[in-house]
């Protein structure tokens, strides 16, 4: 299929077209007669979004969110990629798990769909998982987590970071000590106080960082840090770095711009693990995101059906949706004018999660020859956010009723258009093929 | 201010708590009748929705909606989440359904009564009878009424019939003791006491206090002998203590949290003679009150429980009818 794109912005720049053939960038002119030209005047051209923290629940809990359902809320979001996190029902602990998910990734055909391998069996911290089967698997893993749950024995974190440096694998820690968090629903703080609600100290979090970025140093492995929300976390996270470590971090979109006041409500949509933190907080969040201390943005979209959320909010599940919204929050969150530009979205949101997952494919400039993951950006497009409006089976967006400017006008993967003008479009017709997407 | 619900201390302003307080004073009147009863909410519907077993509360509020007509029900629901059982949103929906005109909760979860009130399942006001550890503003009232009289007399509201404002709790000084982490009585009791013009001071171990607590709008001391000699309370508030609560190492044991901050009868004897001695009840005698305290004649821990149903009426009264007094 040749694709046109006329007019396009890359990276916020100057306006060019953007020519694809059979699924990577052409020389602009020789294409030929497209199959299909895309009008992109005033629209901005990053490389696809790549999310490395999303919940995609299947297998187990398809009545939250399917690989599927969540393919296509990544397509809209502009996400050509997304690592699938491994706390599903069974967890994917195994090559077999991890292996169906990476099958029906490609059956979907939205996005690429990469799992996540848990680091220990059924995410109990006792022993490791088979961190070896599911490396060597189709699926090739090269990420393992217990997201959701804190790998919190220090040797078996440590025993870990060092066996998957056998094939370049990465460890990302949900980094949440669990005694200090017993029974915790929300930060703790001037407002858990007055709420009466169990705090979840930043403390808990800062010290198992500061401990695994010490173990990750001192064995020479990849440490990832997933959903950073502190302050404090930061800070320790610069001084690592600082000391040559191999240290990534993340960050949630709704941790840069939502605090803990919003708990006040007592409505379980702002209900998530790590709690909404302090306004000082997302401030320092946000300046790691500009400073280069924190290197990616991804949502840890965690759909969960309605019941989870419409009930008190001590009953009510962890999590919130973000793939559709994540691009418009981070806009909204992160100011031009404080240099957070379209390369620094491209950076913090494609181009570093790409490199850090491995992932090829992603996260690549606009040369030619260069697989075609594309994401069309309209930076005026005045919307409110409304949860309804969604491919995900999840309504859990705290957003709801968020005014915000920016909208994913299409995305392209792996030259195939699978949105366009915000419609989602066909899956990827080859991504069944053995060949896909290398 | 006109209450749509009663959810936390912080809904009452100084003036609309006087006027229940002077309400709940002429409420007081009904027990000392022969009819023990009043029309006012003849024909309307008052459910006790108790996720959580509270038998003081539930009767004292039973015994509040009864003696103002009002036909009661009593529904008792054991726990709350979806896999627990039926949901505190069908719970509310069936309530909305039967017509229901109040709805008093108790409920483990902080927050269940202000999701009740403001999710939209049903229109009838919420009294917030007690959730998890955060508010339990009818009990912050009822000990402010108690108090309101014995500082300043009984009928403690202004001269019945004037329509003049009853007096607030200004210059008195009420130190609150124990596990505040936990207590959802002292959550209420800082904000009401606060709200009318008292002192408050919290004494605990730093591990019974929540993180945070600089902010609350009193003061905050470690060491109850220094803090007796230090404030000479006009009340001292003592707190229920868990005893599984020092397997979570909130304190070492019971000898030591009573040896530390235990009304014990040298305590007592240390306050000043005038001061008065409360308990919300139930009381862990030889724990966190000794017996010479419990029994001494400035024990005001029964005239906590008389009073809890008039103010409770005060309170079924104010919201149900949307009226300050007759």
């Amino acid at each position: 299929m040749r694709i046109r794109i006329a007019g396009a912005r890359v990276l916020g720049g100057q306006a060019q077209d953007i020519e694809i053939a059979d699924g990577r960038l052409a020389e602009p002119g020789s294409a030929g007669r497209p199959d299909l030209t895309v009008d992109a005047d005033g629209l901005i051209a990053l490389p696809g979004l790549v999310d490395m923290h999303v919940h995609l629940r299947e297998p187990g809990r398809e009545d939250a969110e399917t690989v599927e359902t969540g393919s296509r809320a990544a397509a809209r979001g502009g996400f050509t990629a997304v690592l699938a996190m491994a706390n599903t029902q069974p967890t994917a602990d195994t090559a077999g798990v991890v292996e169906q998910v990476w099958r029906l990734g490609r059956e979907s055909g939205w996005t690429q769909v990469q799992p996540i391998g848990a680091v220990t069996a059924g995410l109990e911290g006792t022993r490791l998982a088979e961190l070896g089967a599911m490396a060597r698997s189709a699926a090739g893993v090269r990420i393992f987590s217990d997201d959701g749950h804190c790998v919190s024995d220090p040797l078996l974190m440590r025993r870990a970071l060092e066996y998957v440096k056998g094939f370049d694998g990465m460890i990302a820690q949900h980094a949440q000590e669990p005694r200090l968090t017993e029974g915790a629903q929300m930060n703790e703080g001037v407002v858990s106080a007055e709420l009466g609600l169990p705090g979840w100290p930043a403390a808990a979090e800062e010290a198992i960082i500061a401990r695994d970025v010490l173990l990750a140093q001192h064995v020479g492995a990849r440490l990832h840090i997933c959903h950073v929300s502190t302050a404090g976390s930061v800070e320790i996270i610069r001084w690592a770095k600082s000391r040559g470590a191999r240290i990534t971090a993340e960050v949630t979109p709704h941790h840069l711009i939502l605090t803990d006041d919003l708990v006040r409500s007592y409505d379980p949509v702002y209900k998530v693990n790590p709690p909404l933190r302090t306004a000082e907080d997302a401030a320092a969040l946000r300046q790691a995101v500009l400073d280069g201390t924190i290197d990616v943005i991804a949502t840890d979209h965690a759909p969960h059906p309605a019941e989870h959320k419409c009930c008190e909010w001590t009953a009510a599940a962890m999590g919130m949706v973000g793939m559709e919204t994540a691009l418009a929050v981070v806009r909204l969150a992160m100011r031009e004018e404080e240099g957070f530009g379209w390369d620094q979205v491209a950076r913090l949101m494609s181009r570093n999660p790409a490199r850090i997952a491995g992932l090829p494919g992603q996260g690549h400039g606009f040369e030619p020859g260069a697989h075609a993951n594309i994401v069309l950006v309209d930076p005026g497009a005045p919307h409110t956010i409304d949860p309804a409006d969604s491919a995900s089976l999840g309504r859990n967006n705290p957003f709801a009723g968020t005014e915000v400017d920016t909208a994913v006008h299409s995305t392209f993967l792996y030259g195939h258009p699978v949105v366009l003008d915000g419609e989602l479009q066909a899956p990827h017709p080859a991504s069944k093929e053995d060949t896909w997407p290398l | 201010m006109a209450l749509t619900s009663l959810l936390s201390a912080s809904d009452l302003d100084r003036r609309t708590a006087v006027e229940l307080l002077d309400l709940a004073e002429e409420m007081a009147t009904v027990a000392g009748r022969e009819v023990k009863k009043l029309p006012a909410l003849r024909g309307r519907t008052v459910v006790n929705l108790f996720f959580e077993d509270s038998t003081r509360t539930r009767i004292s509020f039973e015994a509040a909606a009864k003696r103002l007509s009002a036909d009661v029900i009593n529904f008792a629901a054991k726990g709350s989440s979806v896999s627990k059982g039926e949901s505190l949103q069908d719970t509310a929906q069936t309530l909305a359904a039967m017509g229901v005109d109040g709805v008093v909760v108790r409920h483990p979860g902080s927050g269940a009564p202000h999701r009740l009130a403001q999710a939209g399942w049903l229109e009838a006001p919420i009294i917030n009878a007690g959730d998890g550890t955060h508010e339990h503003p009818t009990q912050a009232l009822l000990d402010a009424f108690t108090l309101r009289r014995v500082l300043h007399g009984e009928p403690a509201s202004g001269a019945a019939g004037t329509g003049a404002d009853g007096k607030d709790l200004a210059g008195a000084t009420v130190m609150i003791v124990g596990d505040v982490l936990h207590s959802r009585v002292a959550r209420s009791n800082v904000r009401t006491l606060h709200t009318l013009g008292a002192s408050v001071v919290l004494v605990a171990p730093a591990t019974l206090l929540p993180w945070g607590v600089e902010s609350w709008p009193c003061q905050v001391r470690y060491d109850l002998d220094e803090a007796i000699a230090e404030f000479a309370p006009d009340a001292v508030m003592m707190l229920r203590i868990q005893l599984e609560r020092m397997h979570q190492a909130f304190f070492p044991n019971a000898r030591e949290y009573t040896r530390l901050w235990g009304l014990s009868a040298a305590r007592l004897h240390a306050l000043p003679a005038d001061a008065w001695v409360m308990h919300p009840g139930p009381m862990n005698r030889g724990v966190e009150i000794s017996a010479a305290a419990a029994d001494s004649p400035r024990a005001l821990v029964l005239d906590q429980v008389a009073n809890g149903v008039a103010v409770r009426m005060a309170t079924l009264y104010h919201l149900l009818t949307g009226e300050d007094s007759h």
